[in-house]
């Protein structure tokens, strides 16, 4: 592409601040004392701690794998800090105004205005700051609709039996090297529980920020929506600006049984690293769903930010007529480096996956979309169409597709289609002709190309995605 | 209104403007005709702002302002608007949300206040109607899946939301049946109010049957080699234009 699109990119993290709390912070270092520890510290139970043993011990035995399409130095797991939690969460806060104030800026100065979200948007935010979770609000409305949703670690005390029952169950803990140590030292996340019939009355959110320098956070997020029930749960990310690259590997577990949805919108906006490539996070998630009898999942993520993303969330379609989504976004600018997409997994009779990738690349970024689609044998007329479309800005970025399918069954129908295009000169030249600056005709035609994707979130993250490419793309043209 | 003086102006370090004046008077409109290659898009391009297209030597006026020091979204702020002849498909950006930050663009560059939704939704569907254009078309990404005649009603359309003050019409006719190239001109013809002026470029006299121009310019070897009324696309029209590359050697 011509000098019009020429990129070097400079662009400001918004939300790169620190705030000055009070911490405890582990020492760097991983052996089973910490994990030990941090089992002491939440108050866990016996079963709890010989789980993450295990898991931490598989761990040990494991490789960090390497096939993806990104590149990093090796990491030192001796070198990050396995937990930290704001000292004044020791006297556990029961409403907002007992919250360190400190702490409810940092979320107002993230747009997340806990009060207002309160009293307007009528969403519950689940906020987990470092590895704490800080507040719950709207709980009584939704234990009044017999809905749970509470940090995970809480969950392990009121709800042992579907803490047992589930946790693992999606995502065993020797499932991949970032799986297993999260399973090893996760810190806290969020448990969702939606009963028989039951279709939850708001959309549930949780924003994650990791605040303290040098901690790795690992949160583990587990959804069971119960037969019958709808569950809409959004997940929102960002990280302060830092110089080393901090590590970022959660595990999310959704469970759809017979006739039940649930719909995950991420809009991640970690920290990418500077416009040299210097820090940024490492996030390596593992995402699964299993979806039952007539249940359905579906995922959509906006990926904006981390220098290296490792992300696959997929749906295990194990009931018949079961249905798998995912609806994605991955932009990269700068040296941010993707490696995303999904797995669907089809094994019930008459299951549809639907995949629609749409990779942005600009700067020197490189943006990978990897999906693996299975028919196993039992998955009679099972349907899966994927679509995948590469949009390049300027010409010192890539873009590439990884497609794997497998089929074992003949009745199944498997449709791929790809495309990879430029945000031409031509269209750049028709938008400034018409009076629009260049960066604002890039964005516009950025969303114009996700299109497809952003139609599926939920209206509010949909203006917040929308937004955020725009920021994401500032200097891309120059 | 505009005063070309002299303009040199050079594509991929090619020579193709050669020492080009024009002067064109507030509600004056002015045909450039020329054979292939004489350097009639180059034109438009240049006047403009096109990436890639540098004018080497000469000047241009606008409104009394210095052309060639605006950046291209302030000339089409200012009110210089060109009319493509190959207008691009932008997928999955409504023409509706085009348009809409097209004009907002422009009002506040002149301090005006963004027109509300329901207002220009209402002020759109309006110009639709005037080039024949259904109102789903605003719907629809901008070009995409268009045909050549409905790409062409839409620049107009666009045309008339922006109000420009100088129109530049690069080879709109072409690839228009003879409806389509009626609808344009009459879209062209409603917006002439003796203040606007237009610079039509084509390469025949066909769209001049209905745009009726005050001058018409021979274009030839990159300047004017010849100027006249109307008359002097009708006898272009009868003897082609090579009499005239004779004429000048």
């Amino acid at each position: 592409m011509t000098e019009q699109v020429e990129s070097l990119i400079k662009k400001d993290y918004a939300a790169g601040f620190h705030s000055a709390i009070e911490s405890e912070t582990l020492p760097p270092g991983l052996d089973e004392d910490v994990v030990r520890f941090i089992s002491a510290k939440k108050e866990e139970p016996e079963w709890l701690l010989e789980w993450r043993l295990k898991a931490f011990r598989a761990w040990q035995e494991m490789e960090e794998p390497t096939w993806a399409h990104v590149h990093y130095p090796e990491i030192d797991f001796q070198a990050v800090s396995f937990y930290s939690a704001p000292k004044s969460m020791d006297s556990k806060p029961q409403s907002l105004d007992e919250v360190d104030p400190e702490l409810l800026a940092t979320y107002a100065k993230l747009g997340i205005p806990l009060h207002e979200q309160e009293m307007l948007a009528g969403v519950a935010v689940d906020a987990v700051f470092d590895s704490v979770s800080v507040v719950t609000t709207f709980r009584a409305k939704l234990f009044e609709a017999g809905v749970i949703f509470c940090p995970i670690s809480e969950a392990v005390h009121k709800y042992p039996e579907l803490l047992k029952k589930y946790l693992g169950s999606v995502v065993p803990q020797k499932d991949n090297y970032y799986a297993a140590l999260n399973s090893a030292v996760f810190s806290d996340g969020s448990f969702v529980y939606i009963p028989k019939g039951v279709r939850c009355p708001m959309e549930l959110s949780t924003y994650f920020r990791i605040n303290e320098m040098n901690t790795g956070q690992f949160e583990r997020t587990l959804i069971v929506a119960d037969e019958g029930s709808y569950v809409s749960y959004l997940e929102g990310c960002t990280a302060p600006m830092r110089d080393e690259n901090q590590l970022h590997a959660a595990v999310v577990e959704l469970v759809a049984l017979d006739d039940a949805q649930i719909k995950y919108s991420t809009v991640q906006n970690w920290y990418p690293g500077n416009a040299e490539g210097k820090g940024g996070i490492y996030n390596f998630v593992t995402k699964r769903g299993i979806a039952h009898t007539n249940a359905k999942i579906s995922w959509t993520q906006v990926e904006t930010g981390s220098a290296v993303t490792w992300k696959y969330p997929s749906c295990i379609l194990k009931g018949d007529n079961s249905v798998g989504e995912f609806y994605s976004v991955a932009l990269t600018n700068n040296f941010q480096q993707a490696d995303t997409g999904t797995k669907m997994i089809h094994l019930g009779k008459n299951t549809r996956s639907t995949i629609i990738a749409k990779g942005i690349s600009a700067g020197r970024s490189n943006s990978s979309y990897r999906g693996l689609v299975r028919m196993n044998p039992g998955a009679e007329g099972a349907r899966n169409f994927t679509q995948c479309d590469s949009l390049l800005i300027g010409d010192r970025c890539g873009a590439h597709t990884f497609p794997y399918i497998e089929s074992k069954n003949p009745s199944a129908v498997i449709e791929h289609e790809a495309t990879t295009s430029k945000v031409s000169d031509d269209q750049l030249f028709l938008c400034q002709q018409r009076g629009l600056d260049a960066e604002k005709a890039v964005s516009m035609i950025v969303n114009g190309f996700c299109r497809e994707v952003f139609k599926e979130l939920p209206m509010e993250f949909a203006v917040e995605a929308g937004k955020l490419l725009e920021v994401s793309l500032e200097g891309s043209v120059g | 209104m505009l005063n070309i003086s002299d303009l040199y102006g050079k594509v991929e370090e090619k020579d193709i403007l050669k020492g080009l004046s024009i002067d064109v008077k507030p509600g004056e409109v002015h045909a450039i005709m020329g054979p292939n290659g004489s350097g009639k898009s180059t034109l438009g391009n240049i006047l403009s702002g096109r990436p890639g297209y540098e004018a080497t030597a000469g000047s241009v006026t606008f409104k009394g302002q210095d052309l060639l020091e605006m950046g291209t979204e302030e000339r089409a702020r200012e009110g210089l608007f060109l009319a493509f002849q190959y207008p691009v498909e932008i997928p999955g950006v409504s023409n509706m949300e085009f348009l809409k930050a097209a004009v907002d663009a422009k009002r506040k560059h002149h301090a005006q206040s963004d027109l509300s939704s329901v207002d220009f939704l209402k002020l759109a569907r309006e110009t639709c109607k005037r080039v024949d254009l259904d109102a789903s078309f605003l719907k629809r990404g901008v070009n995409e899946g268009f045909s050549g005649g409905e790409k062409k009603r839409n620049e107009i359309m666009q045309m008339m939301l922006l109000e420009p003050d100088l129109c530049i019409l690069d080879e709109t006719d072409s690839g228009l049946d003879i409806d389509a190239l009626q609808i344009v001109a009459n879209g062209v013809n409603a917006m002439r109010d003796g203040n606007r002026s237009f610079l039509v470029v084509t390469h025949y006299q066909r769209l001049l049957d209905y745009i009726i121009p005050d001058y018409v310019h021979v274009l030839a070897g990159g300047r004017i080699v010849k100027s006249g009324d109307k008359s002097l696309a009708l006898e272009l029209e009868a003897k082609g234009y090579g009499w005239l590359e004779n004429e000048v050697a």
